[in-house]
């Protein structure tokens, strides 16, 4: 039996992957989550992050590695043995059974008590809230309520790990944003360890400890939230979280932690050197709307005159988008709370940002 | 626009129509024109199926072509107090209107008079040929000396059966029962009690192979169900190949497949399993009507089943696994219930066609395996009375009824699903 750490209460080891013996669906995934982490799965459909939920429920069985419950390997012990809940995408609620039966049905199965049972299945309808609709059937509930006797159902019987298959995906935008609220509470107050798989950032921002972005087989970063909007380390990630500035050049120079890339437009552009190595590499500096500051005093290292295309207002803010440096979809967050005369469509604008908040990345 | 209207007069559409008025207009032309897309076909299930069977149900109880043949004779015969013979004034009614009427119209009223008391046929054919030679009266005396049994009350008696314009005396014949002489419901004799035995043995016939059907059916349709698409087509064809084949080539082959000196036994021999002369008798009889149906409407048990099966979700078989249910656990308590509807339309589809089957138990049913269907058959063709087959094929229509009713207040009809 391997040694098993303190913090890691799920554990993937050079696990692969494939359905069809020829293409790679996860490759060498290595994952560590700590017990009461919310960790997220984000990426792209078909980036594998699913197929990954599947083999810690049990439901597919990795080709090569290992995957450690508690630190002991699961492999071999079929889904029905595992203890593991789950929430799944479509909710999966047993149509001729009642709310409670639903609840019921994991308690009947591991033989409780009827009392212990019914005791059960009111705090569970409690926490979702849920009191007056024991005994609906799911379809007369409406999606918002059936998530939560999916939820429900998948902590009634106490398991130690809760997974969750993109869960608030069939929902209306408001409605999942308070379940992500609500779900996010939940985890707080019991404490369980979740995994997540979404492929809605926002979602993954909003209720996670740590996200691991995954695209093609592979997580590609794996950070907490703030570190993973600020700190990119991949074009991929950097595009595929929150809204993003790119602007394509060549690496002119290297000085350490720092590089100069030249765009096409001939504007050297000062970066975070991040994953480009060679002076003469391709390279992609992302940068974040809201770091960009607009006919700003101070004094930034990269400072480009630009013209401003469109402006939309959003009433927090107003979206700007302008053409520096060779790229006319550049886009500038102004607050709303600036008033300058000159700000309108076709004028030139002085725009201002750090070589900290630049980061020159590989091309993808 | 009229500005000035008020809130409390009727809505007017912009001509001045009033709202109401305007949307009926609207909406008849509508229904005027579905309603003429329909017209073909509802005069076509009216006349080729609603027509016929309401004259069937008629003829089931209908008990007028005697009437209509000797209706003097059953007016006088009204005022007869049934002891000992009529009077002279029957046997002189009987003698004219036998004498004067068809030849046709007295040979339907004769078999007729025959389900009363069989005899009568004979006696009255032979009776108007002898009547041309009388041409006066007392006809009483006249009639006896041409056949004795003119002079059995039991004769007239029978004849009291036939007075009312309808009769349940199909019904009863139906059921193994019969009028005696003096309406008094009794049992038929002995052996001439058919149809309870044909009864019985329609309904077992019919549940055995609703109840092997859905035996063979449910794996199949499940299997259907759950494989992956180059698997399932090919299985969808093995199911539906049958099918698409003529009944009759079917059936034959299975004659060649049963008999005694068939396929099977013959197998079954060669590989020393069986004795030569121990061969299973597996044609004509009842376990031979069994096989073959079982085969032939195995389709109508797969087709209902798959298509509710194709829409109970796998995720309900993995949420089970997941919450902690064996697979065994997990397929009975929540695939199975969902595959209800599909099962009940399965086996209530299947019942019905068998329990009217005619075809198969006609070619391999021999004596023992012939159903009620078969019976209908017999009296349509061969004895010609119509009345006893349109009882018959009430009482299956209302069993089939009552098995409806029954299943609607039990599972529900809203239930079935046929896709």
């Amino acid at each position: 039996m391997r040694m098993s750490q303190k913090d890691s209460f799920v554990k993937f080891e050079k696990v692969d992957k494939s359905y069809d013996g020829e293409i790679l669906v996860v490759k060498d995934l290595n994952l560590d989550v700590p017990k009461g982490e919310f960790l997220t799965m984000l990426g792209p459909s078909g980036s594998g992050k699913t197929t990954v939920l599947m083999m810690l429920a049990g439901f597919e069985t990795p080709t090569s590695g290992e995957i450690y419950l508690d630190g002991n390997p699961i492999s071999s012990i079929p889904p029905n043995k595992r203890g593991i809940g789950m929430v799944f995408q479509n909710y999966a609620l047993f149509p001729h059974m009642t709310v409670k039966e639903n609840l019921a049905f994991p308690l009947e199965v591991r033989k409780m008590e009827k009392t212990e049972i019914d005791e059960k299945v009111g705090n569970a309808l409690a926490m979702v809230e849920l009191q007056d609709f024991g005994n609906r059937m799911p379809l007369q509930l409406s999606g918002g309520q059936q998530q939560r006797v999916a939820l429900a159902r998948s902590l009634v019987f106490e398991p130690r790990l809760v997974l969750m298959d993109e869960p608030l995906g069939a929902l209306d935008k408001n409605l999942r944003e308070q379940m992500q609220y609500e779900i996010k509470h939940i985890h707080e107050k019991i404490g369980i360890t979740v995994v997540y798989v979404t492929h809605d950032q926002s979602e993954a921002l909003t209720m996670s400890n740590r996200i691991a972005v995954f695209n093609d087989g592979k997580i590609q970063q794996i950070s907490s939230p703030d570190i993973l909007y600020e700190k990119p380390n991949s074009s991929f990630v950097a595009q595929f979280i929150g809204e993003n500035n790119q602007l394509k050049g060549k690496v002119k120079s290297i000085n350490g932690e720092n590089c100069i890339v030249t765009t096409e437009s001939g504007d050297d552009i000062h970066a975070l050197k991040i994953n480009v190595n060679n002076n003469g590499d391709g390279s992609l500096v992302s940068l974040r709307p809201e770091r960009v500051a607009i006919n700003s005093s101070e004094n930034f290292e990269n400072n480009f005159d630009a013209k401003v295309k469109e402006l939309i207002y959003l009433g927090d803010h107003i979206r700007s988008r302008v053409e520096v440096c060779g790229n006319d979809q550049f886009i500038v967050k102004i607050p709303n709370s600036y008033k300058e005369a000159n700000l309108k469509e076709g004028s030139t604008v002085k725009l201002s940002w750090k070589a900290s908040d630049s980061r020159a990345l590989d091309l993808n | 626009m009229n500005q000035t209207q008020t809130s409390t007069g009727p809505i007017l559409t912009t001509d001045g129509i009033p709202l109401k008025v305007s949307l009926k207009k609207a909406e008849r032309i509508n229904k005027i024109r579905a309603f003429l897309l329909v017209l073909p076909l509802l005069a076509f299930i009216l006349i080729t199926f609603l027509v016929p069977i309401g004259d069937m149900l008629a003829r089931s109880v209908d008990d007028r072509q005697i009437n209509t043949v000797f209706p003097k004779t059953f007016e006088v015969y009204k005022k007869w107090d049934r002891q000992g013979l009529p009077s002279e004034e029957v046997y002189k009614t009987m003698f004219f209107e036998l004498k004067n009427s068809e030849g046709y119209s007295v040979g339907k009223a004769s078999t007729r008079m025959n389900y009363s008391k069989s005899g009568w046929k004979s006696l009255l054919k032979k009776s108007k040929r002898k009547f041309k030679k009388i041409e006066e009266g007392p006809f009483k005396e006249q009639m006896i000396a041409i056949d004795k049994k003119w002079a059995d009350p039991e004769y007239w008696l029978a004849l009291g059966q036939m007075v009312d314009p309808t009769t349940m005396g199909y019904y009863l014949n139906a059921v193994d029962l019969k009028y005696d002489s003096s309406k008094n419901i009794v049992q038929q004799k002995e052996n001439r009690r058919i149809y309870n035995k044909t009864w019985i043995k329609t309904f077992k016939v019919s549940l055995l192979v609703t109840l092997f059907c859905l035996l063979l059916g449910y794996p199949i349709s499940y299997l259907l169900a759950t494989l992956p698409m180059k698997y399932s087509n090919l299985l969808m064809i093995c199911v539906l190949l049958p099918f698409w084949t003529s009944l009759l080539v079917r059936t034959v082959a299975w004659m060649v497949m049963l008999q005694q000196k068939g396929v099977l036994n013959n197998l079954l021999v060669m590989s020393n399993l069986i004795a030569d002369e121990n061969r299973f008798q597996l044609m004509y009889n009842q376990t031979a009507v069994v096989i073959v149906m079982t085969q032939i409407l195995l389709p109508f048990m797969v087709l209902p089943l798959y298509s509710v099966m194709k829409t109970i979700s796998p995720t309900y078989m993995r949420a089970a696994l997941n919450l902690g249910a064996s697979p065994m656990h997990a397929f009975y308590k929540i695939y199975m219930p969902n595959s209800v509807p599909g099962v009940s339309a399965g086996c209530l589809l299947v019942f019905i066609i068998a329990i009217g089957y005619y075809i198969t138990p006609e070619l391999v049913g021999g004596k023992d395996g012939q159903m009620v269907g078969n019976w209908i058959a017999y009296h349509l063709k061969t004895t010609l009375n119509w009345g006893l087959c349109a009882s018959l094929g009430a009482i299956l229509l209302a069993m089939m009824t009552v098995l409806y009713w029954a299943y609607n207040k039990i599972v529900g009809i809203e239930n079935i699903k046929l896709g």
